[in-house]
């Protein structure tokens, strides 16, 4: 029995593209809100933090209102892209992207944190500029556990089941992801495709888990940890 | 030139007292020492100057540029300051090498002399054989001397040294002032410099600046500060002196000679102006300036028996501590001809007994 390996490279394309997109404002985000004092940081923190406790169907929900073919935000991207967002793999990267980036927000905004504030003070006095701060020091000095961030951020978008359905559908060979093939498997009494599927999803969990853990534990002591 | 008049109030909590800092001084070029114990608002008087505190109000003036003016509302970013900052921690980045440290802060030297001004620099330093280690591979008076020279490459305005020889020993605290000292002399600049180390104070400072719960109490040249503290909380900080209640019981301007009643003893002291009899003050006097014999049973003329608690020995000297809380320091001669003698007689100078 031959598989259809298209949900597989569905979901890492959309894993990989929607961590690059995570890793781009949640870093810069979470540096702002690490370093930044500013009216309503909070309350920037908490909508943030939302997606990570809201159900995936009202996400989902919200997200479709928001980006729906009706809606300004939809047709400005259909006047763009020439086809509507919903329904499309593209909206599967959207999805991934709302339920990974708080995440990475969450970890990244107590990496930059826990640097030292010394080192920026130095880097401010000696006429840094903002951008070349976050370049050149904080984002080295929390590299490790920024990668850690990451690569959880990259496990948790691969895995989204609840606003990929609401937002992108379940269009086999177009949007169906790893998450929602197995759900379809499973439905249609195809036990074996379900294992698996199963199985490769949980391998791969396990690999960026096992990363992710190497990289903010220090077997090598401080001399590492400053690396 | 620094000009400052800071003010800033950080209102009691729950689990902290409240403190306010208000302060107004100038620095030349030079050392100008903050001197002060912890807690007295030293480093915040620096961070301020560098941008990192605001104050409530007040002026801060570097050379002709506003650098903080609270009425016109004008606060320079830290990074446009020119301040050279030496943190306690030196805060070396640690991702990066030494000379990568210098060029992180060689930003603002034009292009084409980047490299010779680093050179420069490591070589001034001492640095450039370790110019491609990072800071967790130097010892402490490596990684001091590079925060220094990274602090200046960018030809600060100022130079802010917060504790400098914290955790370093006698012999590097004495190759770190003859480094301060070669800045002082190459760059012309101010440095501001905080310490609560008075004999640091005496070292390095041009100027010093006596702080005590965000107040400046005295200000002046070390030197003339320690021959004239202003009052005792100053002589109480400096650590240096020996001070006694003391009672005045007689004047005689004809004679220029007084009569202050010490733990029940009499002394005989020159006139002071301004006082009158029956004053409590305190007596103020350097344990160097008192000399001590074994006491023969009679105490004889501005003599106060004591007996001994114990000896310390310095470098040169020995030190007597007596437990009239009163201490004195001798040659060691001096202490070894009399062997161990408890029972002393301490002589107090009649011309020298200055008091507060």
């Amino acid at each position: 029995m031959s598989i259809d390996w298209f949900p597989l490279w569905l979901s890492l394309r959309v894993a990989v593209i929607s961590t690059v997109l995570a890793a781009g404002i949640g870093l810069w985000l979470a540096w702002i809100l690490a370093n930044r004092s500013f009216r309503g940081k909070e309350v920037l923190d908490a909508g943030i933090t939302l997606p990570l406790v809201l159900p995936p169907t009202v996400l989902g929900y919200y997200l479709l209102v928001l980006l729906g073919r009706n809606s300004p935000l939809g047709h400005l991207y259909e006047s763009i892209f020439g086809q509507p967002l919903v329904f499309t793999w593209q909206a599967a990267v959207v999805a991934a992207l709302f339920h990974s980036t708080p995440l990475l927000v969450k970890s990244a905004r107590a990496a930059f944190e826990s640097i030292d504030h010394s080192y920026e003070k130095a880097a401010r006095s000696l006429g840094a500029s903002e951008l070349r701060l976050f370049w050149r020091v904080s984002l080295p000095l929390a590299r490790r556990s920024i990668l850690a961030a990451t690569a959880l951020a990259f496990a948790r978008s691969l895995g989204d089941f609840g606003v990929t359905l609401m937002i992108a559908g379940n269009i086999p060979r177009r949007t169906q992801t790893m998450a929602i093939a197995i759900y379809d498997a499973v439905e249609s009494d195809n036990g074996y495709l379900a294992r698996i599927l199963v199985l490769i999803i949980s391998a791969i969990a396990l690999v960026v888990l096992a990363i992710a853990n190497r990289l903010t534990s220090n077997p090598f002591g401080p001399r590492q940890a400053a690396l | 030139m620094i000009q400052a008049r800071i003010r800033k109030q950080f209102a009691a909590g729950r689990e902290s007292a409240g403190f306010l800092l208000d302060l107004e001084f100038q620095a030349m070029r030079g050392f100008t020492v903050l001197f002060g114990p912890s807690g007295a608002g030293k480093t915040l008087t620096l961070d301020c100057i560098a941008g990192f505190a605001h104050p409530d109000e007040g002026r801060i003036l570097l050379d002709d540029q506003i650098l903080f003016d609270g009425a016109a509302r004008v606060c320079v970013p830290p990074r446009a300051r020119s301040c050279g900052y030496v943190f306690q921690n030196y805060a070396l980045f640690p991702h990066m090498t030494l000379r990568e440290n210098l060029e992180f802060a060689a930003k603002r030297v034009p292009r084409l002399e980047r490299h010779r001004k680093i050179g420069e620099m490591l070589e001034k330093f001492h640095l450039a054989e370790v110019a491609g280690r990072r800071p967790y591979e130097l010892s402490g008076g490596q990684k001091q001397r590079c925060s220094i020279a990274r602090a200046l490459i960018g030809a600060p305005r100022v130079l802010l040294l917060d504790e400098p020889t914290r955790g370093l020993d006698a012999p590097l605290r004495a190759d770190l002032y003859s480094v301060l000292r070669q800045v002082r002399e190459e760059f012309g600049i101010p440095i501001l410099l905080v310490t609560h180390d008075f004999e640091e104070c005496l070292e390095l400072g041009d100027e010093m600046i006596v702080l005590r719960d965000g107040r400046a109490v005295q200000a002046g040249p070390p030197r003339r500060v320690m021959e004239q503290p202003a009052n005792v909380e100053v002589a109480r900080l400096l650590g240096v002196f020996n001070l006694l209640p003391a009672e005045i019981r007689a004047l005689d301007p004809g004679r220029n000679s007084s009569r202050l009643r010490c733990q029940d003893f009499e002394l005989t002291g020159p006139y002071y102006p301004g006082r009158l009899i029956g004053d409590h003050v305190w007596l103020c006097i350097r344990p160097d300036l008192l000399s001590a014999v074994p006491s023969n049973g009679r105490p004889g003329m501005n003599q106060i028996p004591a007996s001994l608690v114990r000896t310390v020995e310095k470098p040169d000297r020995v030190r007597l501590e007596f437990a009239s809380g009163i201490a004195v320091e001798l040659e060691r001669a001096v202490v070894e001809k009399y062997g161990s003698v408890k029972e002393w007689a301490i002589e107090f100078p009649q011309a020298g007994l200055r008091i507060l």
